[in-house]
C-alpha cells in the first residue's frame, strides 16, 4: 500500500512512546503540580491522544488536504456561495505576527495601525452599502442575521407601538433566514415569488399588517434575479412600520452598481468569505460584519471603533445597544484579508468584480440553456438556477448530476436549492474563472446531458474516480460514529478500509 | 485588476454571444435611480504597495512579541508549533468550501472527525460538533440547549465567568421569555457555594460554571453536578482546554456540556480572533447540537468514508423549525486545533499544562514577596491570577508600559468592586529571565 494512501485515523497510526512536539525541560516554581494542587482538582483519566512523530503528522494531514477539492484546484460554480479566488496578498498579511501577536485588550494607543484597519474596512464597507454605521463583531452571516434580528427587535421594543411578531422570508430565500427569526419567537412567514421568480407583490400586501416586524430578502434572490420592485417593496414594509433586513449573501454582483441602503434596506449583513474574497476554510471562519442605518444605530452591539484627535480608540457603546455578541471584537484575521483586498480592488476596481460575475453567469446560462431548462427567463445577475425536471423519467436527480460532476473535475453547483425550483442545479461562476474553465464545465454538463439520456445508470451511481462513492448517509445518521471512542465504544473498527 | 481573467475582446465576443449590445443590457432590472451610485474609496494599489502598506500599519502595532506581555482574561499567548501553520496553510483545506459534498471533501470530514475524537478525549464527554464561532456564542448555544431541552425558564451564571461570555448570554436571551441569574464569588473568587445553592430551585434549566474561572482560580465543583442533577437542571462548564492536561474534566465533574474557547491549542490572539468555539455533550444531548457533526460510514463500496451527519438539526434542512442558525462555523480554527492536539500528543497535552502551571506558581512566589503587591498563594490556579495593588494600577501600567511590560488585565473595568486589581497571566511562552525582570520592574513601582 501506499503510503499516500494510508487512510487510517492519527490515532490507530499511533504508537505509543513517540511524540513530535519538544518542550522546554526545565521546571522553575520547585512545586510539584500534583502535590501543590489538591488531588480532588487533578484529573484521573488519562488522555486518549495520539502518539505520533512530526513526519508522521505532516504526513497525515497534508495526505488528507489531497482528498479535497477547493478553489486553488478545481472550479466550483456554488450558487450563493461565491468561491471566488481568495488572493494570497490577503493571506500574507493576515498571517504578520505584526497582526497575529495582538492581545484583544492591549491597550489602544498600542495598535493603532490595527484599529487603522477595522476603521478604514468599516468605511468602506458603508461606502460600498450606503449604510451609515456597521459593527464588525459578527462571525458569520447567520450571525449577522442573529444580531440583525436582536437589531429589529430592539428597535421595535423601543418604539412601543402593536407587538410586532412576525418576520416575513420569500420562499427562495437562505435557510439561515428563517432559522435566525425564529431564535426569537418570530412568527416566520413565507412570501410567495411570482411567475417570474421574484417577490410576489399582491401576497407580499397580503401580509403586511401592523405585527411585522421586518421583511428579510436576499437581492439578487437566490434565482439570481435583481428584485425589480425593490423600491416598491421597502416603500410597501416600512408604510407598515416595518423594517428592511439584507442578506448579503448576494452582493457580489452590485460592487459600484447599485446598494442596499439606496434600496431602503435598514439592516445589512455582508459575508466577507464571500463578496471580499476571504478564503472559507472548509466551513469557516468567516465574518458577517452588519450594517445599519441611523435610526438603528444606538441599538448597535460594542464595541465599536471611533476615531478622535488622539487616534483611534473603542468607543463605549450606547446605553440602547443590544449587547456584545462575541468575544472581543470579531473575527479580525478575515476583516485584515477583506482590507487588503479592497485596497487592492480601490474604487476602479468594485464595479469591474460585478460585471465579470455577471457578465460570467449570463455566459454559462447561454451556452446551457438549450441542455437544460433555465428556471427563469431573461439576463440573470451573478447566478442562474436550472432545473433538471425534464429528466424525470430517467429517474435522474440534480444531486446526481453534482456527483457526476466531480468526474469531471468539478465541484458540483448547490444542488436542490432555491426549494422553489424542483430539481434545481444553482451554479455561480464568480468573476474569477476563465472563459476556458466556463466552456469546459459547459462541454461537461453537455456530456452529463447526453448520459442521462443514453447511460443514466452512470450518472445516478457517480462519482466513479473518486475515493470513495456515496458515504450512506442514512446509515451514518442512524447509528451515529461521531469520535474514535464511538468507534472503540461500537466495535466499529472498519481498519480493513487501509490494509 | 489583479483577480480578473476575461480580456476586453472576450467580454465583448461574451456580450456577443449573450445577445446584448452592451453591458447595461444585463443589468436593466436594476431601477435607474440606484444605478452607478458615487462611491468614495480610494484608488486601487498594486500588490507591492499593499505589502507596504499592511507592514507600516504593522510597525504602528506594539504586538506581545515586542512588548513582554502578561494578559490574558481570554486571549492567550502560546507557542504555536510551525507545522500548525503549514497545514493549515494547505490551500486544498484553506480554499474549499464546507464539505457537504463528502466525495469531494473526505480531508476535511476526516479531519473534523479527528477533531471531535481529540475534544471528546480532552473534555471527558461523549459528542463533539465541528466547532462554533467562539467561547462566548457556543456558551451561549448552550445555555438555549439547556433551557429548551428541560423546558424551565432560567439559567443560573457564576459571576466567576468571563464578563463576555456573560454579557454574549444576556445578549442572546434578551427578548426571550428565558431569565439569568447569576450568582457570586467570595474574597478568593471562587463561587459562592451558598448563593449558588439557595438559587438552585425548579425554575433552573441549566447552570454555568466556569474552570480555571476569570479569576484564574480552579473552581473546586465537588458535589456540584450531583445537585444540579437532584434539580432536573443541566451543568455547563467552560474551561481552558489547555489546562484539561493537569485538571479534572469537564466530563469528570459531571458536566453535561463542555462549551467554550479553543484558542489556546494553536490560534494566534490576532486581536481577538478568528478563534475556536467547542462544543462537547453528553449522548443524551446529541440531536440538540448546534451546528456540523461529522460521522463515521461507509460508501457505496463498502469502503469506509465520512460525512455530515444528523443534518436534519440544521438551518438549511429544518428552516425555521432548526434549534440553531449556524452555518459557517470556524472549521479552519478547528483544524489548527487538531493538528496542534495531534502534534502534543498524550505527553505534551499533559506538560505544556504543566509548564503554564509552573510558571505562572514561580511569578505568583516571587510577586508574593513584594511589599506593593498582595496575592492569594494558597488558591488553586493554573496560569493566570489575581494581584491585587497598594497603588492605583493605572499609574503602575503606564510605568511599566513605558518599560515594555504590558502587565495584565485591570479587573475593574469588568467587576468595578476589585479596584486596583489585575489580571495576570503567565504561559510557556515567559522565560525566568522574562518574569525576574517583571517582578523587579514591579518592585520598582
Amino acid at each position: 500500500m501506499l503510503i499516500s494512501q494510508d487512510d487510517r485515523l492519527s490515532f490507530e497510526k499511533s504508537k505509543p512512546g513517540r511524540r513530535a512536539v519538544s518542550l522546554p525541560r526545565e521546571r522553575f516554581s520547585g512545586e510539584d503540580s500534583l502535590k501543590s494542587i489538591p488531588k480532588s482538582l487533578l484529573r484521573q483519566t488519562p488522555i486518549g491522544f495520539p502518539e505520533l512523530s512530526e513526519l508522521d503528522i505532516v504526513r497525515h494531514f497534508i495526505n488528507l488536504s489531497r482528498k479535497n477539492f477547493s478553489v486553488d484546484t478545481h472550479f466550483y460554480p456554488l450558487g450563493s456561495c461565491t468561491m471566488k479566488y481568495n488572493p494570497k496578498v490577503n493571506e500574507w498579511a493576515a498571517r504578520q505576527e505584526k497582526f497575529t501577536a495582538l492581545h484583544p485588550l492591549q491597550a489602544e494607543a498600542t495598535a493603532q495601525g490595527m484599529f487603522q484597519i477595522l476603521w478604514e474596512l468599516e468605511e468602506s464597507l458603508k461606502e460600498i452599502s450606503g449604510m451609515d454605521r456597521f459593527t464588525l463583531q459578527p462571525a458569520a452571516g447567520a450571525h449577522g442575521e442573529l444580531t440583525g434580528m436582536m437589531l429589529v427587535r430592539a428597535y421595535h421594543a423601543s418604539r412601543g407601538g402593536p407587538t410586532r411578531t412576525k418576520v416575513l422570508v420569500p420562499d427562495s430565500s437562505h435557510g439561515t433566514n428563517p432559522a435566525s427569526a425564529a431564535l426569537f419567537g418570530y412568527h416566520v412567514v413565507e412570501i410567495k415569488s411570482n411567475s417570474h421568480g421574484c417577490v410576489d407583490l399582491e401576497d407580499l400586501k397580503r401580509h403586511l399588517d401592523e405585527h411585522v416586524a421586518c421583511l428579510m430578502l436576499t437581492n439578487p434572490n437566490t434565482l439570481g434575479l435583481f428584485e425589480k420592485n425593490i423600491l416598491e417593496i421597502t416603500k410597501l414594509v416600512h408604510q407598515y412600520g416595518g423594517l428592511l433586513y439584507y442578506d448579503g449573501a448576494n452582493l457580489n454582483p452590485l460592487l459600484g452598481i447599485a446598494r442596499p441602503g439606496d434600496m431602503g434596506f435598514d439592516i445589512i449583513h455582508i459575508n466577507l468569505h464571500k463578496t471580499f474574497s476571504t478564503p472559507h476554510g472548509g466551513g469557516g471562519p468567516g465574518a458577517g460584519p452588519v450594517g445599519v442605518k441611523k435610526h438603528l444605530m444606538p441599538f448597535l452591539p460594542g464595541p465599536l471603533v471611533e476615531k478622535t484627535k488622539k487616534g483611534f480608540e473603542w468607543a463605549s457603546p450606547s446605553p440602547r445597544s443590544i449587547g456584545r455578541v462575541k468575544l472581543f471584537h470579531g473575527n479580525v484575521g478575515i476583516m485584515i484579508r477583506a482590507y487588503a483586498y479592497l485596497k487592492t480592488l480601490g474604487k476602479e476596481g468594485l464595479r469591474k468584480v460585478s460585471e465579470a460575475a455577471i457578465l460570467n453567469a449570463n455566459y454559462m446560462k447561454e451556452n446551457l440553456k438549450d441542455t437544460f431548462k433555465v428556471a427563469t427567463e431573461g439576463p440573470c445577475m451573478h447566478e442562474f438556477v436550472l432545473s433538471l425536471k425534464s429528466f424525470a423519467a430517467q429517474g435522474v436527480h440534480a444531486g446526481d448530476v453534482g456527483k457526476r460532476l466531480l468526474d469531471f473535475g468539478f465541484h458540483a453547483p448547490t444542488v436542490h436549492f432555491p426549494l422553489v425550483v424542483p430539481e434545481a442545479l444553482m451554479i455561480e461562476p464568480t468573476e474569477t474563472e476563465s472563459r476556458e474553465t466556463m466552456d469546459l464545465f459547459i462541454e461537461a454538463m453537455k456530456e452529463i446531458a447526453h448520459e442521462i439520456v443514453t447511460d443514466p445508470e452512470k450518472v445516478k451511481s457517480a462519482p466513479h474516480t473518486l475515493l470513495v462513492r456515496r458515504p450512506d448517509d442514512v446509515l451514518a445518521a442512524r447509528k451515529p460514529i461521531l469520535s474514535y471512542r464511538d468507534q472503540i465504544r461500537e466495535k466499529v473498527l472498519l481498519a480493513e478500509a487501509v490494509v | 485588476m489583479p483577480y480578473l481573467s476575461l480580456t476586453e475582446e472576450e467580454k465583448k465576443a461574451m456580450l456577443g454571444q449573450v445577445g446584448v449590445r452592451s453591458f447595461d443590457d444585463l443589468i436593466m432590472d436594476i431601477p435607474a435611480s440606484l444605478r452607478d451610485p458615487k462611491i468614495n474609496l480610494p484608488s486601487s494599489l498594486s500588490e507591492p504597495e499593499v505589502q507596504d502598506l499592511i507592514s507600516k500599519l504593522g510597525r504602528r502595532n506594539t504586538t506581545t512579541r515586542d512588548a513582554l506581555s502578561f494578559l490574558g482574561a481570554g486571549s492567550y499567548e502560546h507557542f504555536i508549533p510551525a507545522a500548525v501553520f503549514e497545514i493549515i496553510g494547505r490551500q486544498e483545506f484553506l480554499t474549499a468550501y464546507t464539505p457537504y459534498q463528502s466525495e469531494a471533501s473526505q480531508g476535511t470530514l476526516q479531519a473534523i472527525y479527528e477533531y471531535q475524537s481529540l475534544m471528546t478525549e480532552l473534555t471527558g464527554l461523549d459528542v463533539s460538533n465541528a466547532s462554533h464561532y467562539d467561547g462566548a456564542t457556543s456558551l451561549a448555544e448552550a445555555a438555549l440547549v439547556t433551557l429548551r431541552h428541560t423546558d424551565r425558564p432560567k439559567l443560573l451564571v457564576a459571576r466567576s465567568v468571563h464578563p463576555h461570555y456573560r454579557e454574549t448570554i444576556r445578549t442572546y436571551l434578551a427578548g426571550t421569555p428565558y431569565k439569568v441569574e447569576e450568582f457570586g464569588f467570595d474574597e478568593k473568587g471562587n463561587f459562592d457555594r451558598e448563593e449558588f445553592f439557595a438559587k438552585l430551585n425548579a425554575d433552573v434549566a441549566g447552570v454555568i460554571f466556569q474552570t480555571p474561572n476569570f479569576f484564574g482560580n480552579i473552581e473546586d465543583l465537588e458535589g456540584v453536578s450531583e445537585k444540579i442533577r437532584a434539580n432536573g437542571s443541566l451543568m455547563i462548564l467552560t474551561a481552558n482546554p489547555l489546562s484539561l492536561g493537569l485538571l479534572k474534566s469537564p466530563g469528570e465533574w459531571g458536566a453535561d456540556i463542555a462549551a467554550g474557547e479553543g484558542q489556546p491549542l494553536g490560534l494566534p490572539m490576532e486581536f481577538g480572533g478568528p478563534y475556536l468555539g467547542y462544543f462537547v455533550t453528553s449522548k443524551a444531548l446529541m440531536r440538540r447540537i448546534p451546528g456540523r457533526l461529522a460521522g463515521l460510514t461507509q460508501d457505496a463500496d463498502g469502503k469506509r468514508a465520512f460525512c455530515l451527519t444528523l443534518q436534519a438539526r440544521e438551518q438549511h434542512i429544518r428552516r425555521e423549525r432548526a434549534g440553531s442558525n449556524i452555518c459557517s462555523n470556524q472549521a479552519l480554527c478547528a483544524l489548527a486545533a487538531c493538528v496542534y492536539m495531534t502534534l502534543l500528543g498524550k505527553n505534551g497535552i499533559r506538560e505544556i499544562a504543566e509548564i503554564n502551571w509552573d510558571r505562572a506558581t514561580y511569578l505568583r512566589q516571587n510577586i508574593a514577596k513584594l511589599k506593593n503587591f498582595e496575592v492569594d498563594s494558597t488558591q488553586s490556579i493554573f496560569n493566570e491570577f489575581r494581584v491585587k495593588s497598594n497603588k492605583p494600577f493605572a499609574k503602575i501600567e503606564e510605568k511599566l508600559m513605558a518599560q515594555g511590560i504590558f502587565p495584565g488585565v485591570a479587573l475593574e473595568r469588568f467587576y468595578p468592586e476589585l479596584k486596583d486589581q489585575f489580571l495576570v497571566c503567565v504561559t510557556e511562552t515567559k522565560s525566568r529571565e522574562n518574569l525576574d525582570w517583571f517582578v523587579e520592574a514591579l518592585a520598582k513601582c
